[in-house]
């Protein structure tokens, strides 16, 4: 079974067809948040399928996708935490946010993914909110000025099986979901 | 001080209505963009140039001569392409800027087409402004819905479409031509200049990269003038600009000011002061990519030239405050950190100098520290500054220099203790309200 097919194919093409004649192979940045929307993660079958749309080999892709930290190469959770450690946060108290988060998401040092699955856990250079810090992302929505204790209980909400609704911005749901408008789509029907 | 100038970018950010077309057309939005359609595009870039409008991405490059070095009869598209990867750490204007008032960048981006005879733009957005993606996506749908993009703009026969494109994680593609890389569907990594963009960015064409501020800043040039922009700031570098505060300060946030204002101004009236009270210690002008410096310098104007001749670079604007408690060898090591992790890997100095002198750094915070550190570190730099493809590597030599420059005391306690005199607090630090 292809990684992008029927709905998912045609929303392919649509994304090659946004770039100039010629210029298909810019589009290998949304194709890959496609594949990844519908995967949860980037597969090699997602790389090859992409080279494949653009007349490129799937190293060529695969040395893309390889340099990017929002594609993830890796069996990932349903929801990615994101903690900025960088300077301003830190200085605000980071550290122990993302500790927090870890304790929280029950999970050991070294390890990206909670054992049920649910959560990746990532520590993030500086999100751009450095006015609001520190600064936590789930599934790339902006949570500020977060304390140790509100991270437990973003993680703990997240282990229940709900999606904290962000401080700015709009809910996009899962890592999936949130995937799928980073490729420029609606995020209706990400899941499906 | 705050109340003592009008407010220009900022001026609509307590009305969220600007944020629809509606809204942003019953303030005089667009009109720039009809005055630059009935304009020769010399007579743009002239009327840019007189106004002195720098590059507000860090570099300071002035605008209009950047859009005049781009060659109109190569037979090539030309590009516009603007830079919205907003990355460099303690930097988050850009982000506010969109948030509130997206229409202008639009405007702005426009009218950089008009005067470069571009009909296709870019924006590069950084993947993790996804809420900011969503809001441009939406301003873009208006302004084609009201024909301010598209086929035959506000019926004339001119056509200009604007094209989102989202990275996805790499602090590197905030310089110009690793967006370039980036945009063009490779990895992001720099190019060698020459040739520069303007003669062969984007696609092998001629192209102008903006970063947001600069572009959101043409269109009241446009309507009220070079004058207009000249009454604020100072002679070299005119105008306002948003400056980001945050670390130790009471009101961390996004605040404009003339150029030329002193950091007390920002520190003491706007932020509200060094959190808790406390004394300034250290303070970058620019992010993280820009030398410290220290309260001996509160008095320094921000605005290109008195920053460097300060030791420092204006950069982003971006400060971000160390107080008496806060550790330098820390914030050096875990900024250098960073750079290590987003180095590209293209050229060795930065590849392999970030990546050792994190792990200096961490050895003499940490209390484990030889005599040879410190030394060691003094001469990382040398090796690592001027030695790469791009700034990236610059900036990280930048830390080290300057934190050595200013707190060699401290280094060398470090060593001589064998622990860290001054941790970073780990306790919560209640939120500013």
């Amino acid at each position: 079974m292809a990684v992008l097919e029927g709905p998912r194919l045609d929303e392919a093409k649509e994304i090659v067809g946004r770039y100039p004649e010629g210029r298909q192979r810019s589009a290998i940045m949304p194709l890959l948040y496609l594949v990844q929307s519908v995967e949860g993660f980037v597969s090699r079958d997602g790389l090859t399928e992409v080279a494949g749309l653009l007349g490129l080999t799937t190293a060529e892709v695969e040395a893309v996708a390889t340099f990017y930290t929002m594609y993830r190469l890796r069996p990932t959770g349903t929801h990615v935490v994101s903690v900025c450690t960088n300077l301003a946060c830190t200085l605000r108290g980071a550290r122990d946010v993302y500790e927090a988060a870890y304790q929280a998401a029950g999970m050991r040092h070294g390890q990206e993914l909670s054992d049920d699955g649910e959560i990746t856990l990532h520590e993030e250079e500086c999100l751009g909110v450095c006015d609001a810090a520190p600064a936590v992302q789930i599934n790339f929505a902006n949570h500020d000025r977060v304390t140790s204790e509100q991270m437990r209980e973003l993680v703990g909400a997240l282990r229940a099986g709900e999606l904290p609704e962000p401080a700015r911005g709009p809910a996009v749901g899962s890592f999936k979901e949130a995937s799928r408008v980073l490729a420029g789509l609606e995020s209706e029907g990400a899941s499906a | 001080v705050s109340a003592t100038f009008e407010r220009r970018l900022t001026r609509d950010w307590d009305d969220p209505s600007v944020i629809g077309i509606e809204g942003y057309r019953a303030k005089g939005g667009y009109e720039a963009l009809r005055n630059a359609l009935s304009m020769e595009p010399a007579a743009i870039i002239e009327t840019v140039k007189l106004a002195g409008l720098r590059g507000r991405g860090g570099a300071g490059f002035p605008t209009g001569m950047k859009w005049s070095f781009v060659p109109m009869d190569t037979g090539k598209p030309t590009y516009v392409v603007v830079n919205f990867d907003e990355s460099e750490p303690g930097t988050c204007n850009n982000r506010e800027l969109v948030d509130r008032d997206p229409h202008r960048l639009l405007e702005g981006t426009a009218i950089a087409a008009l005067a470069i005879g571009c009909t296709t733009a870019f924006i590069y957005v950084r993947g993790e402004y996804l809420a900011q993606s969503l809001v441009l996506e939406r301003a873009i749908r208006e302004a084609y819905d009201a024909g301010f993009l598209g086929r035959g703009i506000t019926g004339t026969e001119v056509d200009l479409d604007v094209i989102l494109h989202r990275g996805a994680g790499a602090y590197i593609c905030g310089e110009e031509t690793a967006l370039l890389s980036s945009l063009e569907g490779f990895r992001g990594q720099p190019r060698l200049r020459p040739p520069f963009p303007a003669v062969e960015g984007l696609y092998a064409s001629p192209t102008v990269i903006n970063n947001v501020e600069t572009l959101m800043s043409v269109p009241d040039i446009i309507v009220r003038g070079p004058e207009w922009f000249r009454e604020m700031g100072t002679e070299k570098s005119p105008g306002t600009k948003l400056f980001t505060i945050s670390g130790k300060v009471e009101r961390p946030g996004n605040y404009e000011l003339p150029l030329g204002t002193p950091l007390r101004v920002l520190l003491e009236d706007l932020a509200a002061g060094v959190l808790g009270g406390r004394s300034l210690k250290a303070w970058t002008p620019g992010g993280s990519s820009t030398p410290l410096l220290t309260a001996d310098h509160i008095d320094t104007p921000l605005d290109y030239e008195s920053v460097a001749a300060a030791g420092s670079l204006l950069g982003t604007g971006a400060v971000m405050v160390l107080d008496d408690t806060d550790c330098v060898v820390d914030a050096a090591q875990r900024m250098t950190r960073f750079y290590a992790h987003e180095s590209c890997g293209k050229c060795t100095p930065c590849r392999e100098g970030t990546w050792w002198a994190e792990r200096v750094l961490a050895r003499i915070e940490e209390g484990h520290g030889t005599e040879e550190d410190v030394p060691v570190m003094r001469d990382m730099g040398k090796h690592i500054m001027f030695r790469a493809f791009c700034a990236l590597a610059d900036g990280a030599a930048a830390v080290i220099d300057s934190s050595l420059q200013h707190f060699a005391d401290e280094f060398e306690d470090h060593v001589r203790l064998g622990r860290c005199p001054l941790r970073i607090p780990h306790e919560e630090v209640a939120p500013a309200v």
